[in-house]
C-alpha cells in the first residue's frame, strides 16, 4: 500500500506527459463510418465538420500500439497490478468540448495522473479509484478535455458458479422431457380411462392401469399461484425472479418460471420452453 | 395410549455449536436421561428422523446404552417430530423397547443450511427426486418459496394479508423474548418491524421465516406405568399421529384440487381428537409448527380452531398470545425460540404440561403439538399424568 502511494505521489509530480500525435488528421472517412454507427445524420458532419464526441478517436493508437512508458494511467495500472489490483473497470468519463473540429486538423494529446484513492471496498472488490486527465490540442489550441476515472480492483473470489438444476428423469417422465424438447407440452393421458394428469406417474391413480399415452396441450392457462424469489441465489437465475403455478384448460397444473414483466393471479399466459443444461424447461410468458 | 414422556433435553441453541452433529446428539440424550432419572443402560430404543445425520448405533455408542431392540427412522423433513414419539409409544405398547429415547441433532445454521437449494433433494435418484423435477429445475427450490406459492393463493382467496402473516411472527417473538433459552431472548418485534424486514419469496418475508439453528433436543418415552416411578411428573401421550393427503408432495402439493388448506394435517388432526376423545375447544394450549408463518393460519383452520378462512380474524385480537384465548408456542417457537425441526416444541410441550414452562400457562390440562406442514406430518396431544 505504501508503494501505491509513493507512486502516486511520484506519477503526479511528473505532471503532463509528452503528447501523443495523432496517427491520421481529421478526415472525412473516419467521420462517415463514425456517424454511421452512432446513427447521427446531422447534415454538418457530411460536410467537414467532426462531430465533438469524436475527439478520442483522433488519438487512438490503433490495434498494436507501441508503448508509451511516461503514459500516466499506464504506468499507475502497472503499479497496481503488481500490488495484486489486477481488474480494471472504468467507472466516469467526463468529457468537455470547446469547439467543434474540421477536416485536416492534426491533434495531439497529453495526459497527467490527477487523483488515485483508495483502498476502497466495492461490490467487485476491494480497489483503488485512478483519475486521469487528458487534454486534445490543434497546434497550441486546446479543444478538449477529458476527465477519465477506473477501478483497479481486487477480483473476490468467486464461488464455484453453481450448475444449474435439472430435472431427474424416470422412466414414467421420460416422454415428458422429450416432449419439451420437441416444443410441445405433454399432458399424461390414461390409455384406458382417458384421464389427464400432472405430474405424470406410472399407474393411473383413477383406474389402476399402466398404459399411458399422452396429448400435447395448447400450452395456453392461467395463472393460479406464483412467488417472486428474491433470496438466496439460486443456481442459473438472476434475482429477482418469478415462478408461476399454472392452471391449464385440461383441467392439470404446471410449474414454470414467468418471464413476463407482470404477474397476477388469473392472468392469461401461453408456454414457451428455456433451455438450460440439455433440457427444455417448460415456462411460461404473458398471452398476448 | 399408555406411553408417557418423562425426560426432555437440549444443548444451547445457537448459530455455531462449536461441536459435532453427534456430540450434539450425545449430549441432549444425556440431558434427557438425566431430566427423567434414567440411566443409558435403561434405553433399549432410539428414533430419528430420517434427515438426522446421527445413526442410532453411533448415539447409542457415545452415550454408552449397550444393546438396543428397536431403531426407527421418520421420513419427511420435520414432519417426523410428533412421529418419533408415536413411535416411541407404540413400541413400548407392543413391548418392542422399554425406554426409548428420541433425538434429532443438527448444526442447521454453522453446517448444512435448509433455507438454501438443496441439489442434493433435486438430483437424488428416486421418486423424490422425480417429484422434485418439476419445481427445483424452474427455481422453486428453496422451503420459503415453496411456502410462498400455497400462500400467495390462500391471500387471494380469503383477502389474508402480510400484516396477518405477521401477527404470528410478533406473537412468538414476544414469546421468546421472556424465554432465556430462545435465540430471540429479550428481543421482541412489533408488526412494523414485521413489515419492513424484506422480501426472501415474495409474498413471505423475512421475519415470516424461521431462523436456522444449531443444537439437539431429545425426548424420553417409556410405558405410563413405570413413568410413575421417575423423576419427573409424566406428560401422558393421549394422542399420537401421523398423516399425508390426497396427491401428497413434499412442500410442493399443488396439483390438488385446493391449494389453502393442509389436508394431512387435518388427517392427523381427526385421529388425534378421537384417539383423545376431545376436540380444539378442548386444548389449553398449542404448539403449532412454524418454520413459516402462513402455515400456522391454516393449521388453525385445518385443525378446527376456526372455520376455513378465518384464522386471520382468530388471531387479530392476539388470540394466540399468552392470556388469549388459545395461546401458541409460549416457548418462541422456531421462529423465536429456535429451529430444531419441531423437537423443542415438544418438549416446551412437556413443560407446559408439567407446570414448569418459564411461560407457563395456568392450568394446562392438554397440549397439542404439531409437526412440519407442508410435508407428511405428525401430532400429538399431551396431558398431566
Amino acid at each position: 500500500m505504501s508503494r501505491i502511494l509513493e507512486e502516486t505521489d511520484r506519477l503526479k509530480a511528473l505532471g503532463w506527459c509528452g503528447e501523443r500525435v495523432a496517427r491520421d488528421p481529421v478526415n472525412q472517412p473516419m467521420i462517415n463510418n463514425w456517424v454511421e454507427a452512432m446513427g447521427d445524420t446531422h447534415p454538418a458532419y457530411r460536410e467537414g465538420l467532426a462531430p465533438p464526441a469524436m475527439v478520442q478517436v483522433w488519438t487512438m493508437r490503433g490495434l498494436h500500439p507501441a508503448p508509451q512508458p511516461d503514459d500516466p494511467l499506464h504506468a499507475m495500472s502497472a503499479v497496481l497490478d503488481e500490488a495484486g489490483f489486477t481488474s480494471v473497470v472504468a467507472t466516469n468519463c467526463e468529457q468537455t468540448y470547446h469547439r467543434a473540429l474540421k477536416v485536416g486538423e492534426l491533434l495531439t494529446v497529453r495526459s497527467r495522473l490527477s487523483d488515485v484513492v483508495g483502498p476502497k471496498k466495492t461490490s467487485l472488490g476491494v480497489g483503488w479509484f485512478v483519475t486521469t486527465e487528458s487534454t486534445w490540442f490543434s497546434g497550441e489550441e486546446p479543444v478538449a478535455t477529458m476527465l477519465f476515472r477506473i477501478l483497479k480492483y481486487q477480483p473476490r473470489p468467486q464461488a464455484a458458479a453453481a450448475s444449474p438444476i435439472t430435472p431427474v428423469v424416470s422412466r414414467d417422465t421420460a416422454f415428458f422431457w422429450e416432449g419439451t424438447a420437441a416444443g410441445q407440452l405433454r399432458i399424461q393421458r390414461c390409455e384406458a380411462c382417458g384421464r389427464l394428469r400432472h405430474p405424470p406417474g406410472p399407474m393411473c391413480p383413477a383406474c389402476g392401469a399402466t398404459s399411458m399415452g399422452f396429448v400435447v396441450s395448447e400450452g395456453a392457462g392461467t395463472v393460479y399461484s406464483y412467488v417472486v424469489h428474491h433470496h438466496p441465489p439460486v443456481p442459473g437465475k438472476r434475482l429477482p425472479f418469478v415462478v408461476a403455478l399454472v392452471e391449464l384448460p385440461e383441467g392439470v397444473r404446471v410449474l414454470g418460471e414467468f418471464l413476463g414483466e407482470s404477474v397476477e393471479i388469473g392472468r392469461p399466459v401461453r408456454c414457451t420452453f428455456v433451455r438450460v443444461g440439455g433440457f427444455h424447461l417448460p415456462a411460461w410468458e404473458a398471452a398476448a | 395410549m399408555s406411553a408417557a414422556i418423562v425426560g426432555i433435553g437440549a444443548t444451547e441453541f445457537s448459530k455455531d455449536s462449536g461441536r459435532s452433529e453427534l456430540q450434539l446428539a450425545a449430549e441432549a440424550v444425556r440431558a434427557a436421561l438425566a431430566d427423567a432419572g434414567l440411566s443409558p443402560s435403561d434405553v433399549d430404543g432410539l428414533v430419528t428422523f430420517a434427515m438426522d445425520a446421527n445413526a442410532e448405533i453411533a448415539v447409542a455408542r457415545e452415550v454408552g446404552i449397550p444393546s438396543l431392540t428397536f431403531f426407527s427412522r421418520i421420513a419427511y423433513g420435520g414432519g417426523a417430530a410428533c412421529a418419533t414419539v408415536q413411535q416411541a409409544a407404540m413400541a413400548v405398547a407392543t413391548g418392542a423397547a422399554e425406554v426409548v429415547v428420541c433425538y434429532r441433532a443438527l448444526n442447521e445454521r454453522s453446517g448444512h443450511r435448509f433455507g438454501q437449494v438443496s441439489v442434493a433433494a433435486a438430483t437424488a435418484p428416486t421418486s423424490s427426486g422425480v417429484d422434485n423435477g418439476w419445481h427445483y429445475p424452474m427455481g422453486l427450490g428453496t422451503p420459503a418459496a415453496t411456502v410462498a406459492m400455497a400462500a400467495r393463493r390462500y391471500m387471494h382467496e380469503f383477502g389474508a394479508t402480510s400484516a396477518d402473516f405477521g401477527r404470528v411472527a410478533v406473537a412468538d417473538r414476544r414469546h421468546a423474548a421472556t424465554n432465556p433459552n430462545a435465540w430471540f431472548y429479550g428481543r421482541p418485534i412489533t408488526l412494523d418491524d414485521h413489515q419492513a424486514s424484506r422480501w426472501i419469496a415474495e409474498p413471505l418475508r423475512l421475519l415470516d421465516c424461521c431462523q436456522e439453528s444449531d443444537g439437539a433436543v431429545a425426548i424420553v418415552v417409556t410405558s405410563l406405568e413405570r413413568a410413575r416411578d421417575l423423576a419427573q411428573r409424566p406428560a401422558v401421550v393421549r394422542a399420537a399421529a401421523q398423516g399425508s393427503g390426497p396427491d401428497q408432495y413434499v412442500m410442493t402439493s399443488y396439483y390438488r384440487d385446493d391449494l389453502t388448506g393442509l389436508p394431512e394435517m387435518g388427517v392427523v388432526g381427526r385421529q388425534l381428537w378421537r384417539q383423545a376423545g376431545m376436540g380444539p375447544s378442548d386444548v389449553d394450549v398449542a404448539v403449532l409448527y412454524d418454520h413459516f408463518t402462513p402455515y400456522v393460519l391454516m393449521q388453525l383452520e385445518e385443525l378446527g380452531f376456526c372455520e376455513r378462512g378465518a384464522a386471520k380474524d382468530f388471531i387479530a385480537d392476539g388470540a394466540i398470545e399468552l392470556g388469549g384465548r388459545l395461546p401458541v408456542n409460549p416457548h418462541g417457537g422456531q421462529l423465536g425460540e429456535a429451529y430444531i425441526h419441531g423437537m423443542n416444541g415438544i418438549a416446551e410441550a412437556v413443560r407446559q404440561v408439567r407446570g414448569t414452562a418459564v411461560n407457563q400457562v395456568a392450568g394446562a390440562a392438554h397440549v397439542l403439538v404439531t409437526a412440519g406442514t407442508g410435508v407428511p406430518t405428525s401430532g400429538l396431544i399431551l396431558a398431566p399424568g
